[in-house]
C-alpha cells in the first residue's frame, strides 16, 4: 500500500516537494469504546416469531403492516426476520443495523450525519443528512434505508433504541425475544457470552468444530454479534476482511493529499510555471 | 498571449430546433415537479440497493468529465506552454463551465434532502465541527462547487469584452474595463486554481467508490482508482474539444482548425497509452490476472474498456496524413471509453447483492437528457450572442 501511494503521489503532483514526504503509516484497528453496548444474535435459538419485528416498529413509532408485512429492511424497517432453507435445516436470521467499530457509512458522509454518539451506537441525524445516499453505497451490509417514496424523505436505520437505552431499558427486540434469540448487554459480555456458548457446543454452530462468531473481528468488528448453525455468507452476511474497506480508502485518500501539502504545493507549482511562461512570453513580444 | 479574435455568432436565436429543444424543457420541468412532489422512488428505477443511477453515473461522474475539455486544454496551453492552441481555450471553457453547472444541478434533483444542500458550502451546519474530512465525498463536493465559480470566472472576459464594447451604459463599460484589466492580472492564479481544482476532484471521484469495498468488484476496486480517473478524464477533455470543435464549425459555419486539432492527437496517445498500462499493471501486479478471463461477462466488459481506450492509439498514428473524420471518429471513442470506465465503476461493477437489480426508469432518463438539452440550449444563446468561437463570423451575422 506504502508503495502505491507515493506512486500515486508523485502522479498527481509531479513537481511537488511533497512527493518526497514520508508515508503515513498503517492505519490501526479501531477498538470498541469503554462504554459500548451491543446485540448478540443466537440463529440457532430463533423460532422465527417475529416479535421482535413488531417490538421494533411500536418502539420506533413506526407504521405497522398487520396484513402486508415488510420481507425485508426498507424506510418504515429497521428490523426483520428472514428464512433460509436448505435440505430439511432452516434457520432464521436478523437483520439490522450492525453498529460496526469502525463503521462506513460515518466514514462515507460528508457533513457527519451518521456518528458513533452513546454508547458506541451509530445513529443518523436529520438536521445534518442532505440525503446524498453515499452511506448506502458504502456500508457492506446495505442497512441504511432511503424513503424513496416522499419528498421530504428520510435515512432509516437501527438505532439500538437508544432512547430506551437512555431511559435504563433494552432495545425493543431484545425485549420481546420470548427465547432470548436476541439479547442486549454490555459489548464485552456479549462477546464472552458468545464464546462460552461455541466452547459448549462446538457442533452447534457454523462452521461445526471451530464456530465463528461474527462480527468479532469482519470488516474491523461489529457490536451487534451472531452465531449461527450455517453459513453466515447464505444468511445474507457477506464474507468481509477484517480491515474494513474505509480504512483501505483513507488510507488511499490520505496518501494523494498527504494533509493539505500537496494541494497547496501543486497550486504553487502552476502559479509559477505560468507566471515564468508568461514572462517569457513577454520578453519575446518585446 | 493575446487571444486570438473571437467573435458572437449572431443570427437569429430561435430557430426551429431551438423552439423544439425548449419544447423538450418544458416537458423536462414538468418531470421535474412530478419528482419534486412525488419523491424519487416515483420517477426513477432506484433503489436501497442501487441509490446511485444515471443522475450520479452520468450527469455527474460523466458529465463533469466530458466537461474537462477546458481542464485539458488549459494543460496544455498554460502549463505546457503551447500558445498555439488559445482559440480553443475559450469554447473549451465554456463547455466545462455550462458541463459542471449541469452536473450541480443534477446533483440538486439527485439529492433527498436538497433543502440542505447549503451545508456544504457553508461549513457542515449546525456546527463547523461538521465536516467530515475523511469523505471523498465531501472533497468532490467543496472541490466542484468552487470549479463551477472559477469556469465562470474564467469565462467572464467574453462577457466583459461584449459590455464594454457594446453597453449603452456608461457604469456597465467602466465596470467591464476594470473586470478585464483584473482579470489580465489575477489571469495566472485564476487558472491555476482551474488546473488544480480538477485534479483533486476527479481523482477524488475515483476514490469515492472504494468505500464500497466488496460491493465493487476487484478489477475496478483498486487503489489506483483517483489515478485512472485523474488520467481519463484528460483524455475525455480532449476529445471533447475535436467533437464540440466539429460540431460548432458546422452549426455555425466556422473555422474547425483542422492541423491544430490533429496536433492534439500526440497528447491524446500519451493519455490513452498512460491508462491502458496502468490499468493492466495494477491488475497484474495485485494479482488479479485470472480475473480477466474468468469473471464471465465482467471479463468481458474489462476488455470492451480496454479495446476503447487501445484502437484510438492506432487509429490516431499519423493522424495528420489521414482524414479528418479519423480524429473525429477515434476521439468519440475516447469519450465512450472513460464514459464506459465510469459507469462500469459506479453501475455495472457495483454489485450490492444477489436480490437487487438496476436499470433507469423513463422519466428518470428523460430527467437526464432534460439536463443535456438545458446545456446545449445555453451553449448555443452563449455562442450566439457573446465572443466565444474564434474564426471569420458567418455572412449573416448581425454583429
Amino acid at each position: 500500500m506504502s508503495m502505491d501511494r507515493r506512486t500515486l503521489l508523485k502522479g498527481l503532483a509531479v513537481a511537488a516537494p511533497a512527493a518526497a514526504a514520508g508515508s503515513a503509516g498503517a492505519s490501526e484497528a479501531v477498538k470498541a469504546p469503554d462504554d459500548a453496548v451491543g446485540m448478540l444474535y443466537d440463529a440457532t435459538r430463533c423460532i422465527g416469531c417475529r416479535a421482535c419485528v413488531t417490538a421494533c416498529k411500536k418502539a420506533n413509532n413506526l407504521p405497522l403492516e398487520m396484513y402486508d408485512p415488510p420481507d425485508d429492511l426498507n424506510g418504515t424497517t429497521k428490523n426483520i426476520i428472514k428464512i433460509y432453507h436448505e435440505g430439511d435445516t432452516t434457520s432464521y436470521m436478523k437483520a439490522q443495523c450492525m453498529h460496526c467499530l469502525d463503521p462506513a457509512c460515518v466514514r462515507a458522509c460528508m457533513v457527519g450525519s451518521f456518528k458513533k454518539r452513546d454508547f458506541g451506537i451509530v445513529t443518523w441525524d436529520p438536521n445534518r443528512c442532505i440525503g446524498c445516499r453515499y452511506c448506502q453505497v458504502a456500508c457492506p451490509y446495505n442497512i441504511p434505508k432511503f424513503q424513496w417514496d416522499t419528498p421530504v424523505p428520510k435515512i432509516v436505520k437501527c438505532e439500538m433504541c437508544l432512547h430506551l437505552i437512555k431511559g435504563g431499558s433494552q432495545p425493543g427486540c431484545c425485549a420481546a425475544c420470548p427465547k432470548e434469540a436476541v439479547i442486549f448487554g454490555k459489548y464485552t459480555d456479549l462477546l464472552a457470552d458468545a464464546r462460552e456458548r461455541i466452547a459448549k457446543h462446538p457442533d452447534r454452530y457454523w462452521p461445526k468444530g471451530d464456530p465463528i462468531i461474527f462480527g468479532d473481528d469482519e470488516g474491523g468488528g461489529t457490536q451487534v454479534l451472531y452465531l449461527a448453525g450455517l453459513d453466515f455468507e447464505k444468511l445474507g452476511l457477506p464474507d468481509l476482511d477484517s480491515e474494513p474497506a474505509g480504512a483501505i480508502a483513507q488510507k488511499v485518500q490520505h496518501g494523494v493529499y498527504q494533509g493539505l501539502i500537496a494541494p497547496v504545493a501543486l497550486y504553487a507549482v502552476l502559479g509559477a510555471v505560468m507566471w515564468r511562461n508568461r514572462r517569457a512570453d513577454r520578453k519575446e513580444d518585446e | 498571449m493575446a487571444h486570438a479574435k473571437a467573435t458572437p455568432v449572431g443570427g437569429p436565436l430561435l430557430t426551429r430546433p431551438y423552439t423544439w429543444l425548449l419544447a423538450f424543457l418544458g416537458v423536462w420541468l414538468l418531470i421535474l415537479v412530478w419528482r419534486f412532489t412525488s419523491g424519487i422512488g416515483a420517477v426513477s428505477g432506484l433503489t436501497d440497493g442501487y441509490p446511485w443511477g444515471v443522475w450520479i453515473a452520468f450527469d455527474v461522474v460523466t458529465g463533469t468529465a466530458l466537461a474537462c475539455g477546458g481542464y485539458a486544454i488549459a494543460i496544455l496551453t498554460y502549463i505546457l506552454n503551447r500558445g498555439q492552441y488559445h482559440p480553443l481555450v475559450r469554447p473549451a471553457i465554456l463547455t466545462s463551465a455550462l458541463g459542471y453547472s449541469m452536473a450541480a444541478l443534477a446533483i440538486i434533483i439527485d439529492v433527498g434532502r436538497y433543502w440542505g444542500i447549503w451545508k456544504i458550502p457553508l461549513g457542515g451546519f449546525p456546527d463547523m465541527g461538521g465536516y467530515n474530512w475523511n469523505s471523498a465525498l465531501l472533497e468532490v463536493a467543496l472541490c466542484v462547487m468552487a470549479y463551477v465559480a472559477v469556469l465562470w470566472v474564467e469565462l467572464s472576459p467574453a462577457f466583459l469584452e461584449k459590455w464594454k464594447d457594446t453597453s449603452t451604459s456608461e457604469a456597465v463599460q467602466s465596470f467591464a474595463r476594470g473586470g478585464l484589466k483584473f482579470f489580465d492580472k489575477a489571469l495566472i492564479w485564476i487558472v491555476a486554481l482551474g488546473v488544480l481544482l480538477p485534479t483533486m476532484h476527479q481523482s477524488s471521484l475515483g476514490t469515492v467508490m472504494l468505500l464500497a469495498g466488496h460491493k465493487l468488484h476487484p478489477l475496478w476496486n483498486t487503489g489506483w482508482v483517483p489515478l485512472l480517473f485523474l488520467i481519463s478524464c484528460v483524455g475525455m477533455g480532449y476529445a471533447v474539444v475535436v467533437w464540440e470543435s466539429t460540431i460548432s464549425s458546422r452549426a455555425f459555419k466556422r473555422d474547425r482548425h483542422d492541423s491544430m486539432l490533429k496536433s492534439l492527437a500526440g497528447a491524446m496517445v500519451i493519455v490513452l497509452a498512460l491508462f491502458t498500462v496502468i490499468r493492466f499493471a495494477d491488475v497484474l501486479i495485485s494479482g488479479k490476472a485470472a480475473m480477466l478471463f474468468n469473471q464471465g461477462w465482467l471479463s468481458l466488459l474489462f476488455w470492451i474498456e480496454m479495446a476503447l481506450f487501445v484502437v484510438p492509439i492506432f487509429m490516431l498514428r499519423g493522424v495528420r496524413n489521414k482524414p479528418f473524420s479519423t480524429l473525429l471518429n477515434a476521439s468519440i471513442l475516447m469519450m465512450l471509453a472513460g464514459g464506459l470506465y465510469r459507469f462500469d465503476t459506479y453501475i455495472v461493477a457495483y454489485n450490492p447483492g444477489p436480490n437487487w437489480n438496476y436499470f433507469p426508469s423513463l422519466p428518470e432518463l428523460l430527467i437526464t437528457f432534460g439536463v443535456i438539452a438545458l446545456e446545449i440550449a445555453l451553449y448555443v444563446f452563449i455562442v450566439k450572442r457573446y465572443p466565444i468561437l474564434a474564426g471569420k463570423p458567418a455572412a449573416r451575422s448581425a454583429s
